[in-house]
């Protein structure tokens, strides 16, 4: 089952491979991995998509907490949290699909934030999921490049990460 | 006061209480060498070879029980650290390793001996730091030997630029560290333990099986009294040997692959195992479907990450072993009615035990005529001091030294359980032996491990450190010679050592003194001649070659699936 897990780390020399490698390691699967820092001085804030199961997923939790650096770990899969990932699409747009990709487009509330007479380029942001809709329908006019950001992931309601 | 950074790190050693350092210089250390030449607070022992030194420093920390410390230069010297390091990581030894580096302006850029050592070394230490300035070693030192020390122990390494420790920078050592990323629990969740008493109560064949951490942890004492409180039986891992005396009548010695029988069938009908300060190995459960069928299990251990980790667990503790077996006893002592009425209740369980004991106590064939290593190790345990430290090194001689050497007391075997590093041993005594001058120090060595750090008798007699070698020699790298005898045909496929090496002379060639037994009516008064030399001693014995450590369970066969006899 895929987990989105959101992990706090002091932004120390070395923390991104200390995470990294955790991950090679122990054999644990990424499926996405964004990191940025935060509001809070020192701090970064890394998302992390993996699958596995509980038994897994209960070690990567704890194998994160013994790092040193990582402050807090946090597993949203319980529906417990919001999910968004960002998309910059660049698509084959000419003649009759110029329009069709407009539709789209406009279905997803995208943006375009280029254009040729051969291309549209597209951001699109959303919960993962939707992404995936909008590549599967794009797909057949023709995709030229995709880049992905990696689901981010914050708490629902009003109470911050520190509750 | 300014002071350059290279004596700021030898201020911070002190004002951890270093005595003793384990280090080899190099041009990005010789900054710090420089300033040892005139720093006499602290003692440093020259290594023939950074392992070894790094193995000494471990050893020294395994005996103490303080945090080790190593020194090497870059490059090569660091990178000839790291088989030590993995063997103190896994087995949660606690050590600082300064590694000398480039100067900060020239890293990454492929300079005349660096290597990205913190990069290498990133799966093998608990936490590592690189010093970017000179303001920060203080803080950093604090903040390396308070996580080597605290929660589960480990290797933590810095690495130290050559321009910082040139760098002019004012001393002063933070009286208290306070990491918010880092706050390992220390006592148990006192429903947790009063769930885990009231498991206790309720079981009729509970056993006690008991790791390193209650060594590392120092909790020994709260673990005898418990087991002896509560007349439950205990089994240790390698790891575990000495935390319960091995001459106590609730000891089943140790369990697992080379375990001893009524161990393993105690463990298997268990019907609750309440594991301290041990983490499952695959050496210690065999066949994980077949493990334990009909046992709950409590787990107690400082390292969360241990917990569920290879079996399920009925009741996790996370905790200082220590701190909870303290609880455990005061919530029992409460109750001293019923703890009598479970002790009563645990006689059919005794019972079955010492029929399990009878049946297959841990023994050997003697023989009059050729040296049975067994027999070696028993007279050494007869001959030796009762606070002896013994090293061993890995392989045949290293599960004898375990089956039939009976430890008693915590710290007084050093051995490699997690890596089975071979070159462990000798290197190790070295490091106890620097830490306790007065006491007996022995290793136990095999003829193939011995030599893989046998540069290190140079710095035995250089410093004056009076360490028994044993060398238990089959002319075998005898444990593989074993797996190959049962497993593959007898195809002794590169585990001959065919070439005979003259001990004597070597001992001799170091300035050592060396002595032979090639006849059992020789051992004894080898190995008293040996103790009686007031300085570093190799006695060699020509051991029965095709020996084997018996009982054993096959890699992958459940813990009652033991070949007693092949
Ligand atoms: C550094 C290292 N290399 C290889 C091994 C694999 N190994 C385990 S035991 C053993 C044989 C050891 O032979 P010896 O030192 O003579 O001890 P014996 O088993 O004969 O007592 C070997 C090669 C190891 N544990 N460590
Ligand atoms: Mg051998």
């Amino acid at each position: 089952m895929q987990h989105t897990i959101s992990v706090m780390v002091e932004n120390e020399f070395g923390v991104l491979s200390r995470v990294a490698s955790l991950f090679s390691g122990r054999g644990f699967n990424i499926d996405s991995l964004s990191v940025a820092p935060t509001n809070e001085e020192g701090l970064s804030r890394m998302t992390i998509v993996t699958r596995g199961d509980d038994k897994i997923l209960e070690q990567i939790n704890k194998q994160l907490n013994k790092l040193i650096d990582v402050l807090k770990v946090i597993d949203f899969t319980d529906g417990s949290g919001i999910e968004r990932e960002m998309a910059l699409i660049k698509v084959t747009a000419e003649d009759e699909s110029r329009a069709e990709v407009l539709r789209v487009v406009d279905i997803f509330r995208a943006k375009i934030i280029d254009v040729t007479p051969k291309s549209y380029t597209i951001e699109a942001t959303g919960n993962p999921l939707k992404i995936d809709a909008i590549l599967d329908l794009l797909r057949p006019l023709g995709l030229k490049e995709v880049v992905r950001t990696g689901a981010v992931a914050i708490g629902r309601g009003a109470k911050g990460w520190k509750g | 006061m300014k002071m350059n950074g290279a004596r700021i790190m030898l201020e911070c050693l002190k004002k951890e209480g270093v005595d003793t350092v384990f280090g080899y210089p190099g041009g990005t250390v010789i900054n710090i060498y420089d300033e040892l030449f005139s720093f006499k607070e602290i003692r440093h022992i020259l290594p023939r070879h950074e392992q070894a030194g790094t193995h000494a420093a471990d050893g020294y920390a395994r005996a103490t029980g303080k945090v080790g410390v190593a020194i090497a230069t870059s490059g090569p010297g660091a990178t000839n650290t790291v088989t030590a390091i993995a063997t103190a990581y896994m087995d949660s030894i606690p050590m600082v390793i300064v590694t000398g580096q480039v100067p900060t302006a020239l890293i990454g850029n492929d300079a005349f001996q660096e290597v990205d050592i913190i990069g290498i070394t990133r799966p093998c230490t608990k936490h590592s730091f690189l010093i970017r300035d000179v303001k920060d070693i203080a803080t950093i030192m604090k903040k390396a030997f308070y996580i080597a020390r605290t929660g589960r122990p480990g290797p933590v390494l810095v690495d130290f630029p050559k321009d910082i420790q040139v760098a002019m920078g004012e001393f002063s050592y933070p009286d208290s560290v306070d990491i918010r990323s880092y706050k390992p629990t220390v006592e148990g969740h006192p429903r947790q333990v009063e769930k885990a008493c009231k498991m206790i109560m309720e079981s009729r064949r509970p056993v006690l099986y008991v790791g390193g951490g209650v060594v590392l942890g120092d909790a020994a004492e709260q673990l005898t009294t418990l087991a002896r409180n509560l007349g439950i039986p205990v089994t240790t891992t390698l790891m575990g040997l000495g935390s319960f005396p091995g001459d106590d009548q609730l000891s089943l010695g140790m369990l697992g692959m080379h375990g001893a029988y009524c161990a393993n069938m105690a463990m298997t009908h268990s019907d609750l195992i309440i594991a301290v300060g041990s983490r499952f190995d695959d050496r210690v459960t065999g066949k994980l479907a077949t493990f334990a069928p009909n046992a709950k299990i409590i787990h107690v251990d400082v390292d969360p990450t241990s917990i569920k980790k290879n079996v399920r667990v009925d009741l996790p503790i996370v905790g200082d072993v220590k701190d909870v077996l303290a609880q455990m006893i005061k919530v029992t002592d409460k109750e001293k009615v019923k703890v009598a009425d479970f002790v009563a209740s645990l006689s059919m369980w005794h019972e079955e035990i010492s029929e399990w004991k009878g049946k297959h106590p841990i023994s050997y064939k003697s023989s009059a005529s050729i040296i049975k290593p067994q027999f070696v190790i028993q007279k050494l345990r007869e001959l030796s001091d009762d606070d002896a430290i013994i090293s061993t090194d890995v392989g045949q001689h290293q599960m004898w030294t375990a089956q039939f050497f009976q430890f008693n007391r915590p710290r007084t075997l050093l051995t490699s359980g997690g890596l089975g590093t071979m070159g462990y041993g000798l290197p190790a005594a070295m490091g106890a032996q620097a830490a306790y001058p007065g006491r007996q120090v022995i290793t136990i060595c095999g003829d193939g491990g011995v030599q893989m750090n046998i540069q290190e008798m140079a710095t035995l007699v250089q410093n004056k450190l009076p360490v028994k070698i044993i060398i238990l020699n089959n002319n075998f790298l005898g444990m593989v010679r074993q797996w190959q005898e049962l497993f593959f045909d007898k195809r002794y496929s590169q585990t001959c050592m065919e070439l005979p090496i003259d001990y004597i002379k070597l001992a001799d060639a170091y300035g050592a003194k060396g002595f032979l037994a090639t006849k059992p009516e020789e051992v004894e008064s080898v190995i008293q001649q040996g103790f009686a030399v007031d300085g570093p001693v190799i006695m060699e014995f020509k051991i029965a070659r095709e020996e084997k450590v018996l009982p054993m369970v096959p890699a992958g066969a459940s813990l009652n699936e033991m070949v007693l006899n092949a």
